[in-house]
């Protein structure tokens, strides 16, 4: 018994020889419909929301950026801010329902997401755009051993052979730090740390040109953290690719990102280029969040969190989402929706306090 | 690990040695498949160790009710015949209708449950009351009411015991996908560019397998059963045809004067259930990577 039933060998082989007839077809069409651009993303009015029968959830409003090729772009943000979703919608793949794109203009590869259809759209992702996950314990198929799960990116883009392909399975494993002897292990066999190498392997089988990566740290110890990390960039500048970098630690995003876009409830309210956000900070919840972080010359300071809760995002306050938390909040904040402010070509940030000119936010850790 | 040059050639026999081995582990399940491959050897070979009209069909008034023996082991019937021989000849009608009857439940029940977990909404709702249509009669009622619509004989009797396999079978396997298609491997395989029927049959419907596996088996023994019950009331194979329930229900009036006419079809039921359920458990446990120690 090699196979789990009977029949699923068979039916298995002839989807993937119907899949593979029809590629040839849907790839020229995408050809046609590609624009050329010079940039990876390029995303404008995104607006995404859960609909359920008892209430809206506004998960990402009106969030705008531009990926250009072979950068790395950091999106940091509480939980629960539309990072995630926000990216998902990058690959057509909020899970409908209850999620909805309301409106919104998606661009990856020059290629409008929201208008390919669903074997169109089969074929850009893993080819086009691929995505490291957040957990590495639940996010391998745990009765299909590692190695055909690398293959199977490869089958399905590239009209080759099982054979070949796991030949080049094996290759991407050794690629991650991997014995290419163990292809034909289970992700049982593996701790969490090499699951995860094994997840990026399935990502970047295909050498997409763009990369996101959802908190691909998060569930690893600290030591391991940096070797994965270190890992992404190296293949990722040997690709190519540009990357989107999904995280809570603003550390990984000053090691690896060349822009960050901080959003909060949906909205991205600081954007530019990591210098420009990190030492210029300009919104006072990306302030918040710097505050947040320990002190290393000052050991004994008390952290000082951000006060208060995110706001429901059934329930967005008129405002700006972040003055029920802002220290400087005025009258207007509350009234209206924050005006846009430049600083340079890069550096945008929504918050209506910048309409006095000589308004500065106070960061504990710069002065 | 052996090493092979044809890597994918290597990773499937692997993959069947690999189950031979944590099969044979299990002592249970190593007893069960001997049992089993006995049993089937007995129902396919039944022709050439008995003949059906000398052995099986003859009457011996004179040997009648005859208690065990060395000529006879099982000891004869009420019309004289050889009760090992009517046992032996009975394994074939019994394992047929189990597993045939099964065989296509799965077959048809699997797939229509594995759509309705995995599309979900208005699909899943109209699959679910149509298949809650079937559920809401007792089983072996149902069985029951479909022989005598379409009257007894062994293929009708395989045909009704599979449509009352099918809601279980369906059930069990929504049940298993829904759980399974939340996982992030279901969304990992999405962004690779899967498409939705490669997903179902390579990353969802394996994931399934274990509880619908032993379903199957369970579903079996109690084919059987069921086989063996509308046999005893006369619904199942007629007469005089050695089916296991016919050869019970045969053995009512003599319970007093010959206990061995009840006592082995009964225990020949029960050892095939037995050993079919320790096959499966077996199987389960070795198909099942996430099981092994």
């Amino acid at each position: 018994m090699a196979r789990w039933t009977p029949s699923s060998s068979d039916k298995e082989e002839q989807s993937v020889f119907k899949h593979k007839q029809n590629r040839q077809r849907i790839v020229q069409a995408l050809e046609e419909k590609r624009a050329s651009t010079s940039n990876a993303v390029f995303v404008e009015h995104l607006t995404v929301q859960y609909v359920t029968s008892k209430e809206t959830v506004a998960a990402v409003n009106d969030i705008s950026f531009t990926l250009p090729k072979k950068r790395t772009l950091g999106v940091v943000g509480e939980t629960g801010a539309g990072k995630t979703t926000a990216m998902l919608s990058l690959m057509n793949m909020v899970p409908d329902p209850p999620g909805r794109i309301v409106s919104g203009d998606i661009q990856v590869g020059g290629l409008d997401m929201r208008s390919l259809s669903p074997s169109e759209l089969q074929c850009v992702r893993g080819q086009e755009i691929a995505m490291i996950f957040q957990d590495p314990m639940t996010s391998l198929n745990p009765v299909v051993t590692v190695g055909e799960q690398i293959a199977e990116s490869v089958l399905l883009h590239q009209d080759i052979s099982k054979q070949a392909a796991m030949v080049q399975a094996k290759a991407m494993l050794a690629k991650v730090g991997i014995d290419p002897d163990r292809a034909g292990e289970y992700p049982h066999q593996f701790s969490g740390g090499m699951r995860q190498r094994v997840g990026i392997a399935i990502a970047l089988a295909c050498k997409p040109s763009v990369l996101i990566a959802d908190e691909p740290t998060s569930a690893l110890d600290v030591t391991i953290q940096a070797q994965i990390l270190h890992l992404m960039r190296e293949l990722k500048e040997e690709n190519g690719a540009s990357m989107i970098l999904i995280t809570h630690d603003l550390g990984v995003v000053a090691e690896l990102c060349d822009d960050v876009a901080v959003m909060y409830a949906g909205h991205i309210v600081e954007y530019g280029m990591l210098e420009e956000v990190f030492n210029h900070t300009r919104h006072p919840y990306t302030e918040g969040l710097f505050n947040s972080l320990p002190n290393i010359r000052n050991r004994v300071a008390l952290l000082q969190p951000i006060p208060g809760l995110m706001p429901d995002p059934s329930k967005l306050p008129r405002g700006c989402a972040f003055a029920p938390r802002c220290s400087y909040a005025t009258d207007a904040c509350r009234e209206q929706a924050p005006d846009v402010h430049h600083f340079s070509d890069t550096h945008t940030v929504a918050c209506t306090a910048y309409r006095d000119a000589s308004f500065a936010i106070k960061r504990r850790d710069i002065e | 690990m052996k090493k092979n040059q044809d890597a994918a050639i290597s990773v499937k026999e692997n993959r069947a040695l690999e189950v031979w081995r944590q099969f044979r582990r299990n002592k249970g399940a190593m007893i069960g498949l001997a049992l089993l491959i006995v049993l089937v050897l007995v129902a396919v070979f039944a022709d050439v160790i008995w003949d059906y009209e000398n052995d099986i069909i003859q009457m011996q008034i004179g040997n009648r009710l005859a208690p065990p023996s060395w000529e006879h082991p099982f000891g004869t019937d009420n019309y004289g015949r050889d009760m090992l021989a009517r046992i032996g000849y009975g394994t074939r009608y019994s394992l047929l209708i189990g597993f045939v009857s099964v065989l296509i439940g799965t077959v048809i029940g699997v797939p229509i449950g594995a759509i309705s977990g995995y599309v979900g909404g208005k699909v899943d709702n109209v699959i679910m009351r149509i298949v809650d249509t079937f559920t809401i009669i007792p089983s072996l009622l149902m069985t029951i009411i479909l022989v005598s619509v379409l009257g007894t004989n062994l293929f009708n009797l395989m045909i009704a015991l599979s449509i009352s396999t099918i809601p279980v079978m369906t059930r069990i396997t929504r049940a298993s996908v829904m759980v399974v298609r939340n996982n992030d491997y279901i969304e990992s395989a999405r962004a690779i560019g899967a498409p939705t029927g490669l997903i179902l049959l390579k990353h969802v419907l394996p994931n399934c397998f274990s509880p619908i596996l032993v379903q199957a088996t369970l579903r079996v023994g109690s084919s059987i059963i069921s086989a063996a019950g509308l046999s005893y009331i006369g619904l199942g194979v007629p007469l005089p045809t050695p089916e296991w329930g016919a050869l019970l229900s045969a053995s009512k009036s003599f319970i007093i004067k010959a206990q061995h006419m009840c006592l082995f079809p009964g225990l020949a039921i029960m050892i095939t259930v037995m050993v079919i359920n320790l096959v499966g458990d077996g199987l389960r446990g070795a198909l099942d990577p996430k099981l092994k120690r």
